[in-house]
């Protein structure tokens, strides 16, 4: 029996208990089963992040091994140098020929270091922009797999202009005068994530998660209590299923049971057909008017009253 | 007996109108202390100038986050503002601009729905006036309160910045202290010319989080405005006293043909 069960039928146990006895005890009761929603929430939201960032969870290269039919990785900024933990490169779906980004996180301890954990330096950044360039240039679609905890928050990357380099982005990739369908295929992390998350669609995948600061940070600077994480990941609104109810997101690309590290190929497939499916709707369309369309949904997020 | 201020920086005792007199600057050093939005309009717009819009746009609370209603009524009640930020239109010797002034004192100048939006619309009033927008910007970041809303707020605000570099109207940015997070990742990175303010803390993760990332105690002077100027950031370290003689030339470099015609035409010059 779930612990939610045996507190259930505690609570039945107690209820009969009070009306026998003649006590109200309704207002506490309430407050219990609130208190049980709450945790329940809390855990289903703490199940997405551990899925989310489950190390055997296909990473982005894995994801682009198994939907291309060839792929060439292309590297550095032309500025200062290569950035492991954003690759990038031109890669043929079904024979078309896209660009795809992507957060690159390691799978084992000395991949995770060469990787630094999927956490971009400001030339991951300006790598990713100078492929986007030339994507439009070549008129090819672009695609971003988004996986990151967030940008690197080092010494260098300040020195570089970390900043700089993600505000770039968001200018311009909003202006890209091809398609662009960015996927959030793990963690989704603050301004790291939406540096290659600006364009026309966005997905997620179910049990991944999407936020303006970890859970742990939240917890730490809002709570003032770092072990308040859990309670954090659901007030934050942050798994698949949260993102798109807002409106942020345009669709959840299903898992296998379990989580998509229980089956690669199959998740790989569904995302595959989500990438084909909207690259016929995207690449016919008039370039200008689905830049005009990107930014008037861009714009449109906020929630706010004028009287 | 008015209420002294001890500067930060040398330690000399100044009375508020003293400070409020010599622009909220140290009288004996040139500190720069915080200055609130009210008080940079009056010492940049030409008198009677400002026209202030959307003034009374509040944040609602889109991801129904505890407790975040009374943290705003708090922050209006402390600061007098309804939000972290303010927007209008003015004059500076008679040229016509678009202004976006930024408060640290309201929830830490943090962006929201509200603060993304009014900057926005900022932005968008100067692509369709074609007038110059210039943008005080201070902020500790993202206003987390709103989750995900105010990350999108990141993209929102550097999609009008991309609509002002299209049309080729300028985009003047004033970095004050502290101006990080999520809003030194967006628009406070995108302006034509970037200005700081001396000694203002800039850059996006927060230095604490930094020294906790490398482990090692941070250089001196890391992130100030003058380690961004030497870095390649900032184009301009101007005291809060020159600013406005700054933007008065500025706003000349930049006069485009139809906003001098349209000058021009305002003093019965030229057919």
């Amino acid at each position: 029996m779930s612990s939610e069960k045996k507190a259930q039928s505690r609570i039945d146990e107690l209820k009969k208990f009070a009306i026998e006895a003649g006590i109200d005890i309704s207002d506490e009761l309430k407050r219990i089963a609130d208190k049980i929603g709450d945790t329940a929430k809390s855990a289903k939201a703490w199940q997405r992040v551990e899925l989310a960032r489950n190390p055997d969870r296909p990473r982005a290269l894995d994801i682009i091994a198994n939907i291309c039919d060839d792929f060439i990785e292309l590297h550095g900024d032309r500025y200062y140098g290569d950035d492991a933990a954003l690759i990038g490169g031109i890669g043929f779906i079904n024979g078309i020929p896209v660009t795809i980004i992507g957060n690159q996180k390691g799978r084992n301890l000395k991949e995770t270091v060469a990787r630094n954990g999927g956490m971009a330096n400001p030339e991951g950044y300006r790598k990713a922009l100078r492929l986007a360039k030339q994507a439009e240039k070549f008129h090819r679609p672009i695609i971003t797999l988004i996986d990151t905890q967030g940008a690197y928050p080092g010494l260098g990357a300040e020195e570089r202009g970390i900043g700089e380099a993600i505000a770039m982005n968001l200018r311009e990739f909003s202006q890209l005068k091809t398609p662009v369908i960015c996927i959030i295929i793990g963690e989704g992390g603050s301004g790291g994530a939406l540096g290659i998350g600006v364009g026309d669609k966005v997905y997620m995948l179910e049990n991944a998660v999407y936020s303006v600061i970890s859970p742990e940070g939240y917890a730490s600077i809002l709570l003032r209590d770092s072990s308040q994480a859990k309670n954090a990941a659901a007030m934050m609104k942050i798994t698949a299923e949260d993102v798109y109810s807002l409106k942020i997101c345009n669709g959840i690309i299903g898992e296998p049971a379990g989580g998509a590290h229980l089956d690669p190929a199959e998740s790989s497939k569904r995302i595959k057909e989500i990438i084909v499916r909207d690259l016929e709707d995207l690449m016919p369309r008039n370039p200008a008017v689905l830049v005009r369309y990107r930014n008037q949904k861009i714009r449109k997020f906020g929630h706010f009253t004028e009287n | 007996m008015s209420e002294q201020t001890t500067c930060p920086s040398c330690k000399a005792a100044s009375s508020k109108e003293d400070l409020v007199r010599n622009l909220m600057t140290c009288p004996s050093c040139g500190y720069h202390f915080r200055m609130e939005p009210a008080d940079r309009v009056a010492y940049l717009a030409d008198p009677g100038s400002f026209q202030e819009f959307c003034k009374h746009m509040k944040s609602l609370n889109p991801i129904d986050m505890d407790g975040y209603e009374e943290k705003l009524t708090e922050a209006t009640r402390k600061s007098s503002m309804e939000e972290a930020v303010i927007t209008g239109t003015c004059s500076i010797e008679g040229m016509p601009v678009v202004l976006a002034v930024m408060s640290f004192s309201f929830m830490g100048g943090s962006m929201g729905s509200v603060v993304g939006e009014k900057i926005t619309r900022a932005m968008m009033k100067g692509v369709e006036t074609r007038t110059p927008v210039i943008v005080y910007a201070t902020s500790g970041g993202a206003r987390m309160q709103e989750g995900i809303f105010s990350l999108m707020q990141m993209a929102k605000t550097a999609s009008a910045a991309a609509e002002l570099d299209r049309a080729g109207v300028p985009l003047f940015l004033v970095l004050c202290d502290p101006t990080t997070g999520g809003v030194t990742a967006s628009f406070a990175m995108l302006g034509d010319i970037t200005i700081a303010e001396p000694g203002a803390l800039i850059g996006f993760a927060g230095p604490r989080v930094v020294e906790g990332t490398i482990k090692q105690t941070l250089p001196e002077g890391f992130q100030r405005a003058e380690f961004q100027q030497d870095k390649g950031f900032v184009d301009i370290i101007v005291a809060r006293k020159e600013q406005r003689a700054l933007f008065v030339k500025l706003l000349k470099a930049h006069r485009t043909a139809d906003s001098a015609s349209a000058s021009a035409g305002a003093k019965g010059g030229t057919k």
